[in-house]
């Protein structure tokens, strides 16, 4: 067994001098102008939304003060409890199918092969190209007449589709293209997992004659686990928020099948120009996010907890 | 080599190839699009490659003036933004990577939760009140959302390891803060500014849903213009996906030359705007 050596004793030595505590208020000037721009571009555009969700105000005329009126609206608002029901459908569904295909990929990435370096640079092309350009030539894929996918199912012998233009197949469509942008993202994070991961149960794990999959299933999952947490955790942030791709495909349409909570937020606040019910979408939105999100660490926070109990 | 390490070596070459080719394919198919005419895009079943490469569908693009001025409003958005960005995010990561002001974090972690659009709604206003909608300023300023927190946390991260003594041995022979931050700190982080630098201009380059609210006719980014060609001329594929590829072809190019700082940065902090 090799010792773990923690801290190195010099660096304990310096983190412990009492120059340290003198010099640390000083940093302030390095931080005032970031701090000044966040208080301008993200601090007050949150208190303002905040401000204008009790307010009723519509472009153009005057505002006035309805308390939570614009709240109440929202529970009997069809076309918003909708949005939320397509929101977790897509979410889910997006941060399902990456984490599935992110780890697959990951485990091959990180194999050693001639070209790994320039492959996994075109592994990550999708999330990094610009989405709606990448949305406009899969709105061309999905045509159900000229497009190249009904091709593809025809060769082997499935029946054409109509994709985003059928209310029901248009979110699992969505969630296609959403899989093949941001499958790259769980794999990298993943890939950092295994990176970390030691060699030495797995070499006795071979010679105790395990297989392949065994050793996934019994060594490289338990130890990844909390990188595909994180993976996941950011997936659904991201998907919940997903924009670009669900606006420039389908405008949230065929009809409102594929409006989420985001497309509906905009079309409230920028089509309609309900300034006042368009933030009280974004507060409501915004802690909905923030609540999964806490939903997401209690669930990792139980894992771990049974984890240990069944262990003991 | 054995057989059972060449199946193996096979199989790992077929998975790879597995796992590559919707990425490949997809670029693939978008080349072909943007370099055939009208009529090989509509054949069924569909040409690869065509005949005759429709060179034109490109050099319409790069003819029309528009194209060239929107791509001069993203350059300057994108730049204006990033630069910007660097300028007050490289020394607030390093503030608070020295006071060990981990909490403050928490604020650029609310910023990447928070929807894009609901920053839209009060910042609109403003800039309505201030008159500068016909401009490229509230694009400019907008975009700080995505590139500040990039940029501060990435340079958190890197200003976090790199070592305090030789910072020290600077204080003692008298160097100001100032100094010992532009003359120590800054050049040993060089990677991070990279890596910083790199992915505040790949997201602010793709970012869309500002530009749609904020945009005029004469102040459209890339992404804002190729998203009206879709409504205007719905039929013609060809000038179409040439349009895409250029908007993107520039990040492509940088992801697959700088793929080593972009993986660095996303494995990191793991950022996205928007």
């Amino acid at each position: 067994m090799s010792t773990i050596t923690e801290t190195s004793p010099a660096a304990a030595e310096t983190s412990a001098a009492p120059e340290q505590e003198w010099h640390r208020p000083t940093y302030w000037p390095f931080v005032l102008p970031a701090l000044i721009v966040v208080l301008a571009v993200i601090v007050f555009p949150w208190l303002f939304t905040i401000w204008m969700s009790f307010n009723e105000w519509k472009v153009g005329s005057p505002t006035t003060f309805v308390g939570f009126a614009n709240y109440l609206r929202l529970p009997n608002d069809p076309r918003f409890v909708e949005a939320v029901g397509h929101t977790i459908v897509y979410t889910a569904l997006s941060v399902i199918l990456p984490l599935i295909f992110g780890t697959l990929a990951a485990v091959v990435f990180h194999q050693r092969f001639a070209g790994r370096g320039f492959l996994r640079g075109v592994f990550i092309m999708p999330m990094m190209a610009t989405p709606v350009a990448i949305a406009l030539v899969w709105t061309m894929m999905f045509h159900p007449q000229l497009g190249v996918l009904n091709y593809l199912l025809s060769l082997v012998g499935l029946p054409p589709q109509l994709w985003v233009f059928n209310p029901a197949t248009v979110i699992p469509s969505l969630v296609l293209v959403e899989t093949w942008q941001w499958t790259p993202l769980v794999m990298l994070i993943v890939l950092g997992g295994l990176a970390a991961i030691p060699t030495e149960p797995y070499e006795s794990a071979e010679i105790d004659g395990a297989g392949f999959w065994q050793m996934f299933r019994y060594i490289t999952l338990p130890l990844i686990m909390p990188f595909l947490f994180i993976a996941g955790m950011i997936r659904m942030i991201d998907a919940v928020k997903s924009f670009d791709i669900i606006f420039a495909i389908t405008q949230g349409g065929p009809g409102s099948a594929s409006e989420t909570i985001n497309l509906y937020l905009y079309s409230v606040a920028f089509v309609y120009y309900d300034l006042g019910y368009g933030s009280a979408i974004a507060v409501v939105f915004f802690l909905l996010i923030v609540l999964l999100a806490a939903v997401l660490l209690y669930l990792r926070k139980r894992m771990l907890w049974t984890e240990i109990g069944g262990g003991a | 080599m054995s057989p059972r390490r060449l199946m193996g070596r096979i199989g790992l070459w077929f998975s790879v190839f597995v796992i590559v080719s919707p990425a490949i394919l997809f670029f693939l198919w978008m080349i072909s699009l943007s370099l055939k005419y009208e009529i090989d895009n509509a054949a069924y079943p569909p040409v690869f490659i065509p005949e005759q490469f429709a060179w034109k569908n490109y050099t319409d693009v790069l003819a029309s003036n528009r194209f060239l001025t929107y791509f001069f409003n993203s350059l300057i958005v994108t730049g204006g933004a990033t630069l910007l960005a660097m300028l007050v995010g490289v020394p607030a990561g390093y503030g608070i990577a020295r006071m060990a002001a981990h909490k403050s974090a928490i604020v650029i972690l609310i910023a990447r939760i928070t929807p894009g659009l609901s920053y839209l709604i009060p910042l609109f206003l403003l800039f309505q009140w201030l008159g500068l909608l016909g401009t490229l300023v509230p694009q400019i300023i907008i975009h700080l959302v995505v590139t500040v927190p990039i940029v501060i946390w990435i340079m958190i991260g890197y200003f976090e390891t790199t070592p305090l003594e030789l910072e020290e041995a600077a204080r003692i022979d008298g160097a100001t803060r100032w100094q010992v931050f532009r003359h120590v700190a800054l050049p040993i982080a060089r990677p991070g500014l990279a890596v910083a630098f790199i992915l505040a201009v790949i997201f602010s380059w793709n970012n869309f849903v500002f530009g749609i609210v904020l945009a005029g006719r004469e102040t459209r980014t890339l992404p804002v213009a190729v998203y009206n060609m879709i409504s205007f001329d719905q039929l013609s594929w060809g000038p179409l996906a040439a349009a895409a590829l250029l908007v993107t072809f520039p990040v492509l190019l940088l992801t697959v030359f700088a793929q080593r700082q972009i993986v660095a940065g996303l494995t990191a902090g793991a950022v996205k705007g928007g």
